[in-house]
């Protein structure tokens, strides 16, 4: 069918008209890919649909994304519908950019809704980003739970004592003399060195009393998420939960498994949706693990709607003795991103005034933000 | 030498027992017809590298082959001046004239900067080589800047180098790309190439391609193991989906065990061989079971 059209309108026409179609469909085609394209499918048999179709794939696409619009238009384009494949199914391994963690409705339809859902689903899934997710229902909070791989946070850094080599920076005198005594005196390559960097430690604190109930799940996938992310980037997080007592979760955080590391945490916490006895919990933990060596110079992060049924007044010491011995003190309550929200319960009262940071966390988007604060202290 | 048809590379990459499909086949033509790079993405295992060796053997040309890695920079592609040596040869000539006059300074500099000096790291060498295979591997491990400097050499083939001249492939060779998408690569870069997706071949071709690489296995247990693995890739709950690196390596290892049928005891054994993460591992035993029981 290319052949008889060929003859009227030249083949290079139509070649190009195939490019200007596909570029409207939202394929970056630019001009010299139109150019390459045109060069590969004279190289090829122009009869040969089949050659075209490669060739067209191969100059006018970029990514795997590209690849199934340019089918659906190639379909469209050159009505040629025998002895082409099918669209193909979206390959696991997706790029951050164009990740949908919801992959399971894509791929298997046609191609036709297969544009429409991905668009549809792009659209649910910013939706979902931004919901409450103490308001979400089990299938949504199970699609959300995918989506927290999503986030990549960074570590938090602080400079080191030591100097470590760099491409530029100071003069690293030492070094250069002794690599050039080593060549008997010769002069020799210029050394630079620069203040070495480090992670700084993160702490999460998680309250996962009853008050914030809705939210420990989330909150748990948050601190896995920051715990295995962070470890690759050489950085330590160690969470804790803090209820009517401090749990030390960090062995069970550090499970790859998403699924695996919540139930091992299940398995640990003993006081789920208890009571909260924020100020005490805050002081065994400063007693114990903070003031010895854990919170010092670290990102501590304490995730809490500051409903203190103990008394506010030693909620307030503690925190300031955070305070005086972290690098940063990070305060999240689900509640502060929503409307009409004003700091009234007599716990955020009584932290505000020491805390570096007060911030939203009933989103996955204020988790990102999360992320971002954390790594910037 | 040059190929006349996409069959005819099909054909002649089937002799170096790399079987591929038609559009690959017909990518490699191009390729090779246009003197264009091939950027080849795809799961890790799909045979992107051995594309190129393939390639290589096939045209009887030699691969030079750069692995790429985060850091990597121009003095570990293109090409270093090996300086002990151009010291070593300072002091030979300080031996040999005792005090130099004006005029030999000049040339005693000149003679520093000689192509004997020079180490030609693998982008070069493939310049100076050519007619070559380039393969540069694992292209999103390295940086940004790299890219960029891959982009120049792969417009015009050709190095300055300041104190040398330039030097310029005689003919253009053979480059190959290959990208595991860790990271998405800049759309410069990809404009220079044709653009390949290699996915996992199907049923019968997989089986294919165990018998020619794996002679030794029996083709009964060749399409048993083959028929695990295409099953196991269908599930999206693995981390890693197994590769037809591992089915080759599974095929091979329960063949070393001496059975010629597969059953749930060696397939057990012999697991570590096909996939690599302690969870997977778990999924895959559960699985085992239940596809062996049918």
């Amino acid at each position: 069918m290319t052949a008889s059209v060929a003859e009227v309108r030249g083949g290079d026409e139509i070649l190009l008209a195939f490019a200007r179609a596909l570029r409207a469909a939202g394929v970056p085609v630019t001009q010299d890919r139109a150019q390459g394209f045109l060069a590969a499918a004279s190289v090829l048999d122009v009869a040969d649909e089949r050659g075209t179709w490669v060739a067209g794939r191969s100059t006018l696409c970029g990514s795997p994304d590209d690849l199934d619009r340019f089918d659906a238009v190639f379909e469209a384009f050159f009505n040629a519908r025998d002895g082409l494949p099918r669209a193909r199914q979206v390959p696991s391994v997706t790029p951050s950019q164009s990740q949908l963690p919801e992959t399971d409705a894509i791929g298997e339809g046609g191609v036709e809704d297969d544009l429409e859902s991905i668009h549809a689903r792009a659209a649910e899934t910013e939706v979902l980003r931004h919901r409450d997710v103490g308001s979400l229902s089990a299938s949504e909070k199970q699609r959300l739970a995918g989506m927290f791989a999503t986030l990549h946070p960074r570590p938090p850094l602080r400079r080191t004592a030591r100097h470590q080599r760099w491409h530029r920076g100071q003069l690293d005198a030492s070094r250069t003399l002794r690599s050039s005594l080593r060549q008997m005196g010769e002069p020799t390559r210029i050394s630079w060195r620069r203040r070495g960097r480090k992670p700084r430690r993160v702490v999460l604190l998680v309250d996962v009393s009853g008050s914030m109930s809705d939210y420990a799940d989330s909150l748990l996938r948050l601190a896995h998420r920051l715990t295995v992310a962070l470890r690759v980037q050489g950085g330590v997080v160690e969470t804790f939960t803090v209820g009517t007592r401090l749990t030390h979760l960090t062995r069970a955080m550090r499970l790859r498994d998403p699924e695996r590391a919540l139930v091992a945490a299940g398995e640990t916490v003993p006081d789920w949706s208890g009571g909260t006895r924020l100020g005490e919990t805050l002081r065994i933990f400063s007693d114990r693990w903070g003031q010895r060596g854990m919170a010092r110079g670290s990102v501590v992060v304490v995730f809490s709607d500051g409903w203190e049924r103990g008394d506010p007044a030693l909620l307030a010491e503690q925190v300031q003795r955070l305070h005086r011995v972290a690098h940063r003190v990070v305060w999240v309550n689900p509640h502060r991103g929503k409307a009409g929200y004003e700091a009234v319960q007599q716990g955020v009262l009584a932290v505000l005034p020491h805390v570096d940071d007060f911030v939203a966390g009933h989103s996955l988007a204020t988790y990102a933000e999360l992320t971002e604060v954390i790594s910037r202290a | 030498m040059e190929p006349e048809s996409a069959s005819d590379v099909a054909a002649r990459l089937a002799t170096t027992g790399y079987l591929c499909d038609g559009d690959l086949a017909t990518v490699t033509f191009l390729a090779l017809r246009m003197q264009r790079p091939l950027l080849l993405e795809g799961e890790p295992g799909t045979g992107k590298t051995a594309l190129a060796e393939a390639i290589a053997e096939s045209l009887e040309l030699p691969l030079v082959r750069l692995q790429c890695y985060e850091g990597i920079d121009a003095t570990q592609a293109l090409y270093d001046w090996d300086f002990p040596r151009q010291i070593l040869h300072l002091r030979a000539m300080e031996a040999v004239a005792g005090g130099a006059s004006e005029g030999t300074v000049e040339e005693a500099e000149k003679s520093l900067y000689d192509e004997r000096f020079l180490l030609a790291r693998p982008v070069l060498a493939a310049l100076q080589q050519s007619p070559a295979v380039l393969l540069v591997d694992e292209v999103d491990r390295a940086d940004d800047e790299f890219e960029a400097f891959l982009l120049e050499v792969l417009s015009t083939y050709q190095v300055s180098i300041p104190e040398l001249g330039t030097v310029k492939a005689t003919t253009p060779p053979v480059v190959v790309l290959t990208s595991n998408r860790t990271r998405e690569l800049h759309d410069a870069l990809k404009r220079r190439c044709l653009y390949h997706w290699i996915d996992h071949p199907g049923l019968d071709r997989e089986v294919e391609i165990v018998r020619s690489r794996a002679p030794e296995v029996s083709a009964e247990l060749a399409r048993q193991v083959v028929e695990v693995v295409q099953q196991l890739r269908a599930r999206d709950d693995l981390a890693k989906p197994p590769g037809v690196a591992e089915t080759l390596d599974w095929a091979r290892a329960i063949n070393h065990l001496g059975t010629a049928q597969l059953d749930l005891a060696t397939a057990a054994a012999t697991l570590g061989a096909l996939v690599k993460y302690r969870e997977d591992g778990e999924k895959v035993r559960h699985a085992l079971d239940q596809m062996l029981r049918a």
